[in-house]
């Protein structure tokens, strides 16, 4: 596998960031210039406003390293890549295979990975906790999501797999409460809402999702796939839909567990939270650096891959994942080998 | 006579893509058809080599020798468009002082008395291979120099850096027909858009592409991914 390199996260926004022969020159007002080489880094997200020179972007896109933009709220905004990688016919062959009866062959590894890995995270907390938490609501559930698990597997069309999915994410949803140890006044989950979240464990969901989602888009650009065509999700204007697609099977296993530890370890408080008259919650500035403080360290741990028989780099799971997609659609796999948390 | 044109400008390969092909078809594919390339230490340190050699605004004279770098080269009669490192021309004495030299065997170049025969130098990282890869690259680029210049050339020399030797090369008849099949392959996968599938051998663990190619994976569990949900699912049932 390849090598995991950094990520540079920009999070003030008055920074501008420049480019200085191999080197990136981060300029903030109240601190001296950061200088970084430009070969030690995967991506450079940068939060809220945060300018770039055009030659910074040049090296960039030459290095293959993907420099995106999201606003404040962590919705995204732009990125910035040179040449489109990879080959069109490869890309032709999965807009084919996106508008054809194929489509829900992806789609339904990528739901059954999503449901099997949403269960691994309930098991594992009755496992880990069993006295703690209300083990008979947590096991219903992770028995309905066994269920699914079998039934997405026999189920024709794409419009049942989507059915299947909300279903089964309502189930998961529904005793991730119960999974909460901590502060379970102000830590609690209401369903799932985004737009905006209407409560912290939401709010602290949609941002890591962005993270991941901002990985799961530039692997996917890296392999030469185009993340705007999805299987499962539809197309539409400016939506990610592959990326989406990709994101199901790594969602519970690299976001949902990090905030539920991130929780449970109280190293988040109810207080680092903004509640805005209309009931919209908003992570106040630090408590975001804090969580990509925690997703980068998450990204450095080890796991054995379950297909490629590897130990990698949580990190690369994006990656790897994109890679084996890209192999599956060229014709060396017969099948999508998706993610399974063991 | 001249040998037939079969290819145009746009279907020509790049001229570096043979020494992929011969070293590992799905190397070039992987290259040439998926645009994948993947830079590690073997392919910067080449670079940085080639650097020295690969200046196209400099030419010198040593003594009987013209050097020309990054001398930019097309075959349309098999295919392919490059460059070569370094052709040096060889002043050759005229048949007026004695030995034969006929018109197939050196030209005249621009601005310069005499006859010049060419004679490739293909760099090299590293040392000699265990393959004819390079010498098959080093064969298109003196069949390249045939086609534009109409002359015949007999040798040419691959230059290995890490033993600081030359090491010269016939142009055997065989080297030229190996040099035509593996273009014409080239030219029907490129076609196709055919991506060959990986075999796993000993050359991998010197591939710059090993990341990308996966090929022990790939040989090993290609079938294996049909049931892989529904051994998922029994382990769990069970
Ligand atoms: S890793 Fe092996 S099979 Fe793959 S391209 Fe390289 S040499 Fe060929």
């Amino acid at each position: 596998m390849r090598k995991l390199l950094n990520t540079l996260y920009i999070t003030s926004p008055s920074s501008y960031l420049t480019r200085e022969g191999e080197n990136i020159i981060v300029k903030a007002e109240d601190r001296d210039p950061l200088r970084m080489p430009i070969h030690i880094l995967e991506s450079i997200v940068t939060v809220g406003y945060a300018g770039a020179s055009p030659s910074l972007m040049q090296l960039c896109a030459e290095r293959g390293v993907s420099l995106s933009f999201l606003q404040e709220n962590g919705q995204f905004m732009a990125s910035v890549h040179g040449k489109t990688t990879g080959n069109v016919l490869l890309r032709r062959k999965q807009y084919r295979l996106a508008d054809g009866e194929r489509a829900a062959i992806y789609a339904k590894r990528f739901i059954f990975a999503k449901i099997a890995n949403s269960r691994t995270v309930l098991n594992r907390a009755i496992r880990d906790h069993g006295s703690n938490i209300a083990s008979d609501k947590v096991n219903k559930e992770a028995d309905f999501l066994k269920r699914y698990l079998n039934k997405v597997l026999t189920v024709p069309g794409l419009d049942d797999i989507r059915g299947i999915e909300g279903e089964a994410a309502r189930r998961y949803f529904s005793a991730f409460n119960e999974l909460i140890l901590a502060d379970k006044e102000s830590f609690y989950l209401r369903g799932r809402n985004r737009r905006p979240p209407l409560d912290r464990v939401n709010a602290l969901l949609s941002y890591t999702y962005t993270l991941l989602r901002l990985e799961v888009q530039s692997a996917l650009e890296t392999v030469g796939l185009d993340p705007a065509a999805g299987f499962l999700h539809r197309d539409r204007p400016g939506r990610p839909s592959l990326a989406l697609d990709l994101m199901e099977e790594l969602r519970a296993y690299m976001a949902d567990r990090l905030v539920l530890s991130l929780i449970n370890r109280k190293q988040i408080h109810a207080n680092d939270f903004t509640i805005k008259e209309n009931g919209a919650v908003l992570l106040k500035p630090d408590l975001k650096k804090e969580l990509i403080t925690a997703w980068q360290k998450r990204k450095r741990e080890e796991i054995r891959h379950p297909f490629l028989d590897e130990i990698i780099p949580i990190g690369l799971l994006p990656y790897s994942q994109a890679l084996l997609l890209a192999r599956t659609i060229r014709g060396d796999l017969e099948e999508y080998p998706p993610f399974l948390w063991k | 006579m001249a040998k037939k044109l079969l290819y145009q400008e746009d279907n020509l390969l790049m001229l570096s893509g043979v020494q992929h092909y011969a070293f590992c078809k799905r190397q070039w594919s992987l290259i040439h058809i998926e645009q994948q390339w993947s830079e590690n230490v073997l392919t910067y340190e080449g670079q940085q080599m080639h650097g020295r050699a690969d200046d196209p605004y400099f030419s010198e004279t040593r003594g009987d020798v013209l050097i020309s770098r990054a001398l930019p080269l097309v075959c349309y009669s098999i295919g392919f468009y490059g460059k070569a490192d370094v052709v040096e021309f060889h002043a050759v004495v005229s048949s007026r002082s004695g030995s034969i030299i006929g018109e197939r065997d050196a030209i005249a170049l621009p601005g310069r008395e005499g006859l010049w025969r060419p004679f490739p130098v293909e760099y090299k990282r590293g040392k000699p291979k265990s393959g004819d890869w390079d010498e098959v690259q080093l064969c298109a680029q003196a069949m390249a120099l045939e086609e534009m210049f109409g002359v015949q050339l007999t040798e040419g020399a691959l230059y290995y850096g890490e033993r600081g030797r030359r090491v010269s090369v016939t142009l055997t008849e065989g080297l030229r027909r190996r040099v035509y099949a593996l273009f014409e392959e080239m030219h029907g996968l490129f076609l196709a858009g055919v991506t060959l599938p990986a075999v796993y051998s000993s050359k991998c663990k010197n591939c710059s592409l090993l990341d990308i190619c996966m090929p022990a994976i790939l040989s090993r569990k290609s079938k294996q991914t049909r049931g892989y949900l529904q051994h998922y699912l029994d382990k769990e049932m069970g």
